[in-house]
């Protein structure tokens, strides 16, 4: 074997910096990202306090030194709630795009490669699409009882067709690829065709769909918490901590001040990381519609 | 032509039925006894058995597959559980208020963010594009209830502008029906004018590249007239897709919009529906709903086989 000589790359930390400062927003939704969740994963240390102790007492308490975001109607600490509830929300968000990614690609790929599945297998998609996601979402947990894996088989149900009709497009332009050819003239089996050189192709503009459909689903289980159906309130999601807050919002708008601005703001950073993800990967993404 | 249009009259068939079935089998595939499900906690035995047989649980799912679509596509939705009242009627008394939110919520975003996107896309990569482009993302990131609250706090409550909540029918009172439409019109077309514009910038972006701009402007003609006469009409047919579209994600907004605001239109017949697990209203509402998506999406298609010579299906 010969030794291949390539240019030796700068060191990793200069790197990181250099590129920073090329795309300014998008290492600041980096930073953003990062600090929510490390404060969601250390919540029970930065916070202090048990986000579910009830002091009637505190009622309604202003942000201030005792409570940083101030207290709800049970006197339970915002603060600690809406770090805790950064768990299961992003939690929620991760898990439900993981699994639309995964089932939506699949149904893309077998629809992209062969005819008959394609027709009934979109068909079914576009039904699903025809469903307004928050009704179907919330349909289907309120029959099923609110759980980590409802809520997220809730949330990713409505985002699988979309993903399906991405990675199928992709496997329509990537089955006319002169390497694609190439390997079928080679009689390589057709299942392996498409795992090693059309699925490959489909990952940049899924990592893109996936950054989208992170942010949709934290903004679902907001809705779905809001609407009264997500998680009980002993499990503080940024969703039933607003929800909490509604009633109130007159009188303590904090309630839900904190908990929206967490949540608009991580919601905003995936979205930001989405759009610069989709000008890096691929230029030609750009000038196409972005999904609703 | 008229070929066409059938063949595409036919293609919403199979959708309709696909969503027929997810509503059916919804029910029927959810843990638990369905009829228990329908009738709710405080059911006694028989009236438990009285909702199996009026529903036909008891019999084979084909068989009470069969029946239901055929009640389905004769427009018998069924009774609510809950006041007894036909499903049909409850909607028809809610459809008002949606209907009016959501017409002004499309006026109100097709008037403000088409020409914002235009703009954004004539000044690519300028101070405007990106204001316009960063309010789009924001208008995606916040959730619409964050808005509505947002918006009530500071224009009703503390500046005293508008009413708080409530619902005022235009055909009662026009100027207060105006006045209590403003705060959740803006709500919703908030986020909708995210993704209109969005839109609107990529399509025209794409028709300003094209030869016959360049050949206007060869020609010496006025660049405001190249850009609203010449790039913005031929940029429309992906925006109008999109808004039509976009119809599914303005009934979710409506849903919690009206929530927000005690709009007694279809969105809170069904957060009661759902919560008060009234099941016939609650597929009533999703079948509804999907139908006016798949309709006026059909409508819009046609419309471009008619009026647009390029496309051909």
């Amino acid at each position: 074997m010969t030794h291949i000589e390539t240019p030796s790359r700068p060191p990793l930390l200069r790197r990181l910096a250099s590129g920073a400062v090329r795309q300014p927003t998008m290492s600041i939704a980096v930073l953003v990202l990062v600090l929510v969740v490390l404060s969601a994963m250390f919540a029970g240390l930065i916070a202090g306090t048990d986000p579910l102790s009830i002091s009637p007492r505190d009622r309604y308490t202003a942000p201030g030194a005792e409570f940083l975001f101030g207290s709800d109607q049970y006197g339970r600490d915002i603060f600690a709630r809406v770090l805790h509830g950064g768990q299961i929300s992003l939690a929620v968000g991760v898990l439900a795009a993981s699994l639309a990614a995964v089932i939506g690609t699949l149904a893309g790929l077998l629809a992209g490669s062969f005819r008959i599945v394609d027709a009934i297998l979109m068909r079914v998609m576009d039904g699903l699409m025809a469903i307004p996601n928050i009704l179907l979402a919330v349909a289907i947990v309120s029959l099923v009882g609110p759980s980590l894996l409802s809520i997220v088989v809730a949330i990713c149900i409505p985002e699988i067709p979309r993903v399906a009709r991405l990675i199928r497009a992709m496997v329509l332009t990537l089955r006319e690829e002169p390497y694609v050819f190439a390997a079928i003239s080679m009689s390589i089996p057709r299942w392996k065709v498409v795992l090693r050189h059309i699925l490959p192709g489909c990952l940049a503009p899924l990592a893109v769909q996936f950054s989208y459909m992170f942010a949709a689903a934290i903004l679902t289980e907001a809705v779905l918490g809001f609407l009264g159906v997500g998680f009980p309130s002993e499990i503080p999601s940024w969703g039933n901590v607003i929800a909490d807050g509604k009633s109130a919002f007159q009188r303590a708008p904090w309630c839900i001040l904190f908990p929206g601005l967490f949540l608009s703001v991580t919601v905003l950073a995936v979205n930001v990381l989405g759009d610069s993800l989709r000008d890096r990967l691929d230029p030609r993404l750009a000038a196409r519609r972005r999904p609703s | 032509m008229i070929r066409l249009i059938v063949l595409r009259l036919l293609a919403a068939v199979p959708v309709m039925l696909v969503v027929a079935t997810f509503v059916f089998l919804l029910l029927r595939l959810s843990p638990g006894d369905p009829a228990l499900v329908v009738a709710g906690e405080q059911a006694t035995p028989e009236q438990v058995e009285q909702i199996r047989r009026d529903l036909g649980l008891d019999r084979s799912l084909p068989v009470q597959y069969v029946t239901w679509l055929s009640q389905m596509a004769q427009g018998n939705f069924g009774a609510s559980t809950l006041s007894g009242q036909p499903v049909l009627d409850l909607i028809a008394d809610r459809v008002e208020p949606t209907l009016v939110l959501a017409l002004v919520t499309i006026v109100v975003t097709v008037v403000i963010a088409v020409p914002l996107g235009a703009i954004a896309a004539w000044h690519h990569d300028g101070w405007r594009d990106r204001m316009v482009m960063t309010l789009a993302v924001v208008g995606f990131s916040v959730p619409s209830f964050v808005i509505g609250y947002t918006l009530m706090q500071l224009l009703a409550l503390k500046a005293n502008l508008l009413p708080v909540q409530g619902y005022i029918s235009p055909f009662d009172d026009p100027l207060q029906s105006l006045k209590h439409l403003v705060l959740p019109a803006a709500t919703l077309a908030i986020v909708f004018m995210a993704l209109i514009s969005r839109v609107t910038r990529a399509s025209t972006l794409e028709i300003l590249g094209e030869d016959f701009i360049r050949t206007a402007r060869a020609k010496g003609g006025n660049e405001n007239r190249i850009l609203w006469k010449h790039a913005l009409p031929n940029a429309a047919v992906p925006v109008v897709t999109v808004i039509g579209l976009g119809i599914a994600s303005l009934i979710s907004g409506v849903v919690v919009t009206e929530s927000v605001f005690n709009i007694p239109g279809l969105g809170r017949l069904t957060i009661d529906a759902i919560l008060g697990r009234d099941y016939p209203v609650v597929q009533g509402l999703i079948l509804v709903f999907s139908l006016t998506y798949v309709f006026i999406n059909l409508l819009i298609d046609i419309t471009y086989l008619i009026v647009d010579p390029r496309i051909r299906y």
